[in-house]
């Protein structure tokens, strides 16, 4: 019920996401979302690619610190409102977003967010009570093509 | 016009100054192995016995003392003197068990403020000027010496202490002073605020006193020029006593020691051997006239020059370079020593790795240190919050080891550079030991 993010870290330097996204280039790796947090000396970079593992191989062979972790992935209606529909969901389940960040498919009249959570079980839970189900890894793939 | 404030000592003959030391060194080496058993232990494991040493020309064959052996030695197992006989302790700026505690008796204040009050004169300060003194007050002795010295000398002291800048202007336009001690960091931050604030035309000091710290002569005339003074250095340490050990002179050019407390050798700080007059080295101190905490043959770190050239002024006290270097990785920083090894504890304890470089900067005459630490996988969380808690763990720990504030900044593995395969702990970009 959840989908696999990878992190980066990167410094917060001029080149530093660009060189970045040569070496994923370089191994054919396809973006599906991207969201970047950063301070003043240095970012995280967070990816949803269309293959985690090879890309996890890939930045660690080119010497770069990077994590998987699971998020949710859910699907909302490209509409006014449905955003904040979804949150007051989680928020009135006492969920706390630790970030989010939003991308879009070749689905048409679909938007898609990205949840990072600290219970994604508990969250997906609540989220399924609403009768809004969270995408899978598999799914993912699908929405692509 | 030249002012002494001890002249018979300070233009002594070679010989006289030779003859008072020797005579001081065996009374103290005699003492020191009488009172002091860490002393005692050291000269006979050394094979010396005071027996052996009649003057300056037998002081190689003492063992050196350094600050490993005061520091196993904290608080008072070199006291050579009952604590009843003590009026005073001052303490080094050191953290985290690295302190050394220095004891006065009554004389050895005395003798301090005599050095200071010396420094006071060679700058040209008699009773009639006003002495504002910027330096901290408490444990440093930079406040404590210089204030005696003033007193010393009659003239009228103010005891500022560190810090206040509005207050510090205040007092030196309200109340004319006319000689300021402080840090020359300081010295150039009150200099540049002065000059901002348009009262330059205020204030009427003619000489400053800046110690504590490496400073350039670039940042000399710099001072010289937007006060329109003229700035001497000074050079002690509080093991040896504190500011005063040695002073400049209207010459400018070398502080001279005050040899009758303090006997100087250059030695290489590999080998140990004495080195002639001229060479580079490390400098050495042994104290002949402290009655609490005598040191012999105390090595500094400090990498020095010596010059026994006659002086222009017409002291005869040998003379020392600033400090051209360190013999370790000290680095003193804000005023404050910051040895590598202490930052790297601490990365360590945090859990980083110890692929670090500090970098060293000073910027508008104040000193920054930035390390940089690489990153690593256990340390590397996707919540941006995460690390920089950590990063600001990180610094709050190293604040709290060092005493100053440093900056951290993360970096990507194998960022920072590495020769032979070790990285270089140390940039220091400030440019303060060109000599």
């Amino acid at each position: 019920m959840t989908v696999k993010q990878i992190s980066v870290f990167l410094e917060n330097r001029p080149g530093m996401l660009a060189e970045f996204t040569k070496v994923l280039e370089k191994a054919n790796i396809d973006l599906r979302a991207l969201s970047l947090a950063e301070n003043e000396d240095f970012g995280i970079v967070r990816v949803i690619v269309d293959d985690a593992y090879a890309t996890i191989q890939t930045l660690k062979e080119n010497g770069y610190i990077c994590s998987m972790t699971p998020v949710l992935a859910v699907e909302i209606p490209d509409k006014p409102g449905a955003l904040v529909k979804m949150l007051t969901i989680l928020g009135d389940g006492g969920v706390n977003l630790e970030y989010t960040y939003a991308f879009l498919a070749k689905k048409p009249g679909s938007a898609f967010m990205i949840l990072r959570v600290a219970d994604a079980k508990a969250a997906a839970d609540i989220l399924l009570q609403a009768g809004i189900r969270p995408i899978c890894q598999d799914e993912m793939e699908e929405l692509f093509k | 016009m030249q002012h002494y404030f001890a002249p018979e000592v300070e233009t002594a003959s070679r010989e006289e100054l030779t003859k008072l030391q020797d005579q001081r060194l065996v009374e103290t080496v005699r003492r020191v192995y009488r009172d002091v058993p860490y002393y005692r232990k050291k000269m006979d494991a050394a094979g010396v016995s005071p027996d052996d040493i009649h003057g300056t020309a037998d002081l190689h064959l003492l063992p050196f003392l350094s600050k490993e052996d005061l520091r196993s030695q904290y608080p008072d197992g070199l006291l050579a003197r009952p604590v009843s006989d003590c009026v005073r302790i001052h303490s080094t700026s050191g953290t985290t068990g690295r302190r050394v505690v220095a004891y006065y008796t009554q004389n050895d204040v005395d003798m301090w403020e005599e050095c200071c009050a010396r420094a006071l004169a060679a700058a040209g300060a008699t009773k009639e000027d006003v002495v504002q003194v910027c330096y901290g007050y408490g444990l440093f002795t930079g406040g404590a010496g210089l204030h005696g010295g003033s007193h010393k000398l009659g003239s009228l002291t103010l005891p500022m202490s560190s810090g206040n800048t509005d207050r510090q202007i205040q007092f030196m336009t309200d109340l004319g002073a006319t000689v300021l001690c402080c840090t020359p960091s300081y010295a150039a931050y009150l200099a540049e605020t002065i000059c901002e604030r348009g009262l330059r035309d205020q204030i009427r000091l003619k000489a400053g006193i800046f110690g504590a710290e490496a400073w350039t002569e670039e940042m000399r005339r710099e001072i010289e020029e937007k006060l329109g003074i003229r700035a001497y250095d000074i050079y002690g340490l509080t093991e040896i006593s504190g500011p005063g050990v040695a002073y400049e002179c209207s010459e400018q050019n070398g502080m001279h020691i005050n040899e009758d407390n303090f006997i100087a050798e250059i030695i290489d700080p590999v080998t140990g051997e004495v080195l002639p007059d001229g060479e580079k080295g490390e400098l050495v101190f042994t104290s002949i006239t402290k009655e609490a905490f005598p040191l012999i043959r105390y090595r500094t770190k400090d990498i020095c020059i010596l010059n026994r050239e006659k002086c222009a002024c017409g002291r005869t006290f040998v003379r020392m370079t600033k400090p051209l270097g360190r013999s370790d990785d000290m680095l003193i920083v804000k005023g404050v020593n910051v040895f590598p090894s202490q930052i790297e504890t601490v990365l360590l304890n945090n859990g980083y790795p110890a692929n670090y470089q500090i970098i060293v900067t000073r910027e508008k005459h104040t000193d920054n240190i930035e390390v940089q630490v690489e990153m690593t996988s256990e340390m590397f969380s996707d919540s941006l919050k995460e690390v920089t808690a950590r990063e600001k763990a990180l610094v709050a720990d190293l604040k709290a080891m060092l005493g100053i504030k440093c900056d951290v900044r993360l970096v990507a593995p194998k960022s920072i550079e590495r020769s032979e395969g070790k990285a270089k702990r140390v940039i220091d970009k400030r440019g303060l030991y060109k000599g």
